[in-house]
């Protein structure tokens, strides 16, 4: 066995090359040139072996790997969630202290690099959301990780509402503390799209406008709309497909609507009233056809006169 | 499962994998560490076709079978049914409690084919960082495919206990219709249902006893939203009931109070009750009247701000009284609502108090002086953070009988102040000696109050500390926090659990590869530097059996320092780790019996190289067919 471990040993850095060269880069946005390409290459650490070459450097949190649609993805969600905050990220600020820390890593993130891709990413965000940045961003300081600290969604929620309400009880304020969902570190909402039997939850003060959460419900079903509509083998005429289907979701005119129910139950389209008027009453929201929406006018129209023929009686009475 | 003895209509390849699956061990479905049992088993048993056993080796088997009844422990279980077929076949006839650590690690039919007296069972889905979102949703642990071949094989089932495990509303008909002698139903960390399912349960399981609902998640309504909240409580049969065990601290929508206290008047036999937050602190006045004997309690609201209609202001001396009233009590927990003020009504039950968990409510160390100097008492404590380190010295000048601590962090980021500190946790150690397990977040650390708890309390078997600045080194001397965790191996002998963080090298797992003889478990986040890491614990630490890693610098290197070991473990878990893809398939590879899986947010992550989520676990099951598309199995 341990023989095993040695042969092992010499073979690993095959392992660790982890530079395919037949893999198409990723078109990177700042991105690196040859040279310090060659930099990021990472090697096996050997015990007293790199001393010499370490530097103060930022290490962030993990994936240096190199070339992978995977970590441009990632990144890219990891550069909207400083702007969006999708999921159920909490915004944080940055790491705090201090960072002089040695590794064997030959590996070497400059933090200027860092930054200046950073400021390319976020004024990416605005394109679709295969667009690609650096996987460094998503490692920067400033950038939530998911799941760290490693507490409970609902303890997070919980701690921060507590504060709020032993504020608000002694107003006497007593409806605000039923709602856990109210607090202001993260409004989550349910949200649910027609055809998908998965719902999910975004984050609505993490979004601050409405392009943004257009944006937020791309990402959330894109795959899982691919997954149903999974026929083909043809990834790229998938992808044109889905994404298409979340063109336009607030003006109607595009396959599929946003629509939410507020606190009194009603069915409204998003995008009628200011953000904030929005939070405030949002308590679910649906992606729906927008062949289906025809059928909501009727409905809601048909409240509406339901409605007026009461107030319009009490009128008459008087 | 000791393939190896179980000759009757095996395939010869089910056989062959007795390799390192003995029955010891409780992980997986109960396998055990070496290959050296299973082997000399397989080379015991003759293959071939199985003669009935003769006439006295019948009467043996009988006795034997009376004899193990009284084995209760699992592990020992493990170690009677390796001895030989017949002991085998004997343990398996009297198993009454069946621990599944993966419900990946055994397919229901086998576990049915073999435990056939079965009356309980513990089954556990998800892996741990689930509870984190690192688990994309839809991965699987469905109870599904179990419920129905339980259902099909256990008329006389008893108990079901699941952990971060899917179950549908239909699955706990099902559970009801199916099993009259029902009693127990525990659910931890699951989700997939909401109340019609509970309320199934409530009407047809006529003999309940336990219905614990522990931070799952509960729909709230249904995909089609024309399906209204059921009220549940309602369904419980009209007659006086079993009921020992009521909780739903985790149900979010309100419960029928009349229908509430109506179930706890005719529930004579109540002893644990732990109701959500919507149920208000004079409503809660009115269940301890109800019942007086209760023993643990788990409290909604407790704030004056939730008064009903009629019952006036209820103030504190009216809620003491029902505290003084209320002899039997232990355990206290919930106040997800909660009026500092208001905490001086529980001193009455103070004394008597063994567990308190007050770790959703923010209040000061003042506020909590008053309570904790009466908790002579006191085992377990969950608390957070904002009694800072001035009440955790109250803490530990007072319950001089803590086992337990858990300090929750108020404000989970990276950035915020931090109320507990070294000196928090260095009072604690010094106040409780008898401290067997502590989950401790906190800002600032130093190697020295580690080291300090560690030779304290040598009696910890439990040590999580969750520095939350990724890769923050010692406060005062700016080194990494080796030393200190290294101490806790070397001086806490029956350590099994550890959870790691701060500024950490390779030497941290050099400490837990040479002292951590005990250690069963391991969290490593944002730690180390190399592969040499990996190396040191596969090669190390005999009894690993669940190690999660994430965000470490680990690669493919690591992974197979560890094709040595992964037999003997119940899983890896490696997210924003550095594995490739091919690294991966060379341990699929060198292990077939091994599922390794490889997990992306999408299905697109799965086509690169790089490997973002890996979990791979032992299995007689083979790769599961339910594997989503984001999900590679190599």
């Amino acid at each position: 066995m341990e023989d095993d471990h040695e042969s092992m040993g010499d073979a690993c850095p095959q392992l660790l090359n982890l530079i395919p060269n037949e893999k198409v880069r990723e078109k990177r946005i700042g991105g690196l040139d040859a040279a310090e390409e060659k930099k990021l290459e990472l090697t096996l650490g050997l015990p007293g072996g790199v001393g010499e070459e370490e530097e103060p450097s930022v290490l962030s949190s993990c994936i240096f790997s190199k070339v992978s649609k995977t970590s441009s993805r990632r990144v890219v969600l990891g550069s909207e969630q400083q702007e969006a905050g999708l999921f159920q990220l909490q915004s944080r600020g940055g790491y705090g202290t201090e960072w002089p820390h040695k590794t064997t890593w030959n590996c070497e993130i400059f933090d200027e690099q860092q930054s200046l891709e950073k400021e390319k990413a976020l004024g990416d965000t605005e394109n679709e959301a295969g667009s690609n940045t650096s996987f460094q961003t998503r490692a920067s300081a400033g950038v939530a990780v998911v799941g760290w600290p490693p507490i409970r969604a609902f303890r997070k929620n919980l701690a921060s509402s507590s504060v709020k309400q032993s504020v608000e009880l002694q107003n006497g304020n007593i409806d605000e503390k039923v709602k856990v969902a109210s607090c202001k570190k993260g409004l989550l909402i349910k949200i649910n799209m027609d055809g998908i039997p998965i719902g999910r939850k975004v984050d609505l003060n993490a979004c601050g406008s409405y392009k943004k959460l257009s944006f937020a419900v791309e990402y959330l079903f894109l795959d899982l709309l691919r997954a149903q509509k999974e026929t083909s083998t043809n990834d790229l005429r998938m992808d044109e497909e889905a994404k298409q289907a979340f063109k336009s979701l607030l003006d109607g005119s595009g396959e599929y609507t946003l629509v939410y129910e507020d606190n009194e139950g009603d069915r409204m389209l998003v995008g009628d009233v200011p953000w904030d008027m929005f939070v405030s009453s949002v308590k679910r929201l649906r992606v729906l056809k927008s062949s289906d929406l025809s059928s909501l006018h009727d409905w809601e129209a048909r409240k509406e006169q339901q409605l007026s023929v009461e107030y319009g009686g009490e009128g008459l009475a008087n | 499962m000791a393939e190896g003895g179980d000759g009757e209509g095996e395939e010869e390849e089910e056989r062959s994998c007795a390799l390192g699956f003995g029955t010891g061990g409780d992980d997986g479905a109960g396998c055990s560490g070496s290959p050296a049992p299973a082997a000399r088993m397989r080379s015991g048993s003759c293959g071939g076709k199985e003669q009935p056993p003769p006439f006295s080796e019948q009467v043996l088997e009988n006795v034997l079978e009376s004899v193990l009844e009284f084995l209760t422990c699992r592990r020992d279980r493990n170690a009677a049914s390796l001895v030989c077929r017949s002991w085998y076949r004997a343990e398996a006839q009297t198993r009454r409690e069946v621990f599944i650590g993966n419900c990946y690690a055994v397919s229901p039919g086998r576990t049915v084919a073999r435990f056939r007296s079965a009356r309980a069972m513990v089954l556990k889905g998800r892996p741990r960082f689930d509870d984190f979102n690192l688990v994309p949703p839809g991965w699987g642990a469905r109870f599904s495919p179990w419920a129905t071949a339980m259902t099909a094989a256990y008329p006389w089932f008893e108990r079901v206990c699941l952990k971060r495990i899917t179950v549908s509303d239909a699955d706990l008909a099902l559970l009801a219709r199916s099993f009259p002698s029902f009693r127990d139903l525990t659910l931890i960390c699951c989700d997939g249902f909401g109340t019609t399912g509970l309320a199934a349960v409530a009407e047809l399981c006529r003999n309940l006893r336990v219905l614990d609902l522990i931070e799952s998640d509960v729909e709230e309504e249904d995909e089609d939203e024309d399906e209204q909240v059921v009220d549940w409580i309602s369904r419980f049969p009209e007659t006086i009931t079993c009921l020992e065990s009521l909780s739903f601290e985790c149900v979010n929508c309100p419960v029928n109070f009349a229908a509430l206290e109506a179930l706890v008047a005719r529930s004579p036999s109540l002893r644990r009750l732990r109701v959500n937050e919507h149920v208000s602190v004079s409503q809660l006045r009115r269940l301890m009247e109800r019942a007086p004997q209760l023993t643990h309690l788990g409290i909604g609201s407790f704030d004056s701000g939730s008064a009903d209609a009629g019952a006036g202001d209820l103030d504190v001396t009216d809620m003491e009284s029902s505290f003084a009233a209320s002899k039997s009590l232990v355990c206290l927990s919930g106040f997800r609502v909660l009026d500092p003020t208001y905490l001086p009504a529980i001193f009455p039950a103070c004394a008597n108090l063994v567990s308190l968990n007050l770790s959703y409510a923010v209040f000061t160390a003042e506020q909590l002086k008053p309570v904790i100097v009466q908790c002579h008492n006191l085992q377990t404590f969950w608390v957070l953070d904002t009694i800072g380190d001035d009440g955790l010295r109250s803490v530990a000048t007072n319950c001089k009988k803590l086992s337990e601590l858990r300090v929750f962090p108020m404000d989970a980021s990276e950035d915020s102040e931090g109320f507990v500190s070294d000196s928090g946790l260095v009072a604690i150690s010094e106040g409780c000696p008898n401290l067997r397990s502590i989950l401790y977040f906190c800002q600032r650390m130093t190697n020295a109050a580690v080291v300090t708890m560690s030779k304290n309390c040598p009696d910890l078997a439990v040590f999580r500390l969750c520095i939350m600045g990724r890769r923050r080194p010692d406060r005062l001397t700016s080194q990494p926090m080796d030393e200190g965790f290294g101490a806790i191996v070397m001086n806490c002998k029956k350590l099994t659990r550890l959870a790691i963080s701060g500024l950490l090298t390779d030497r941290v797992f050099e400490y837990i590869a040479n002292h951590g003889r005990s250690v069963r478990t391991l969290s490593v986040a944002f730690s180390g530097d190399s592969d040499l890491s990996l190396k040191h614990l596969f090669q190390g630490c005999p009894n690993l059996k669940k190690l999660e890693i994430r965000d470490s610098p680990f690669g493919d290197a690591g992974l197979l320092f560890g094709v040595c070991h992964f037999y003997n473990m119940r899983f890896l878990w490696m997210s924003s780790c550095m594995p490739s893809l091919r690294g991966c398939k060379e341990v699929a590879r060198r292990l077939p019996h091994l599922v390794v899986e490889v997990i992306g947010d999408s299905p697109q992550d799965l086509h690169g190289d790089a490997v973002d989520k890996l979990y791979l676990y032992r299995s007689l099951a083979g790769p599961r067919e339910d594997a989503p598309p984001f999900v590679k199995i190599l």
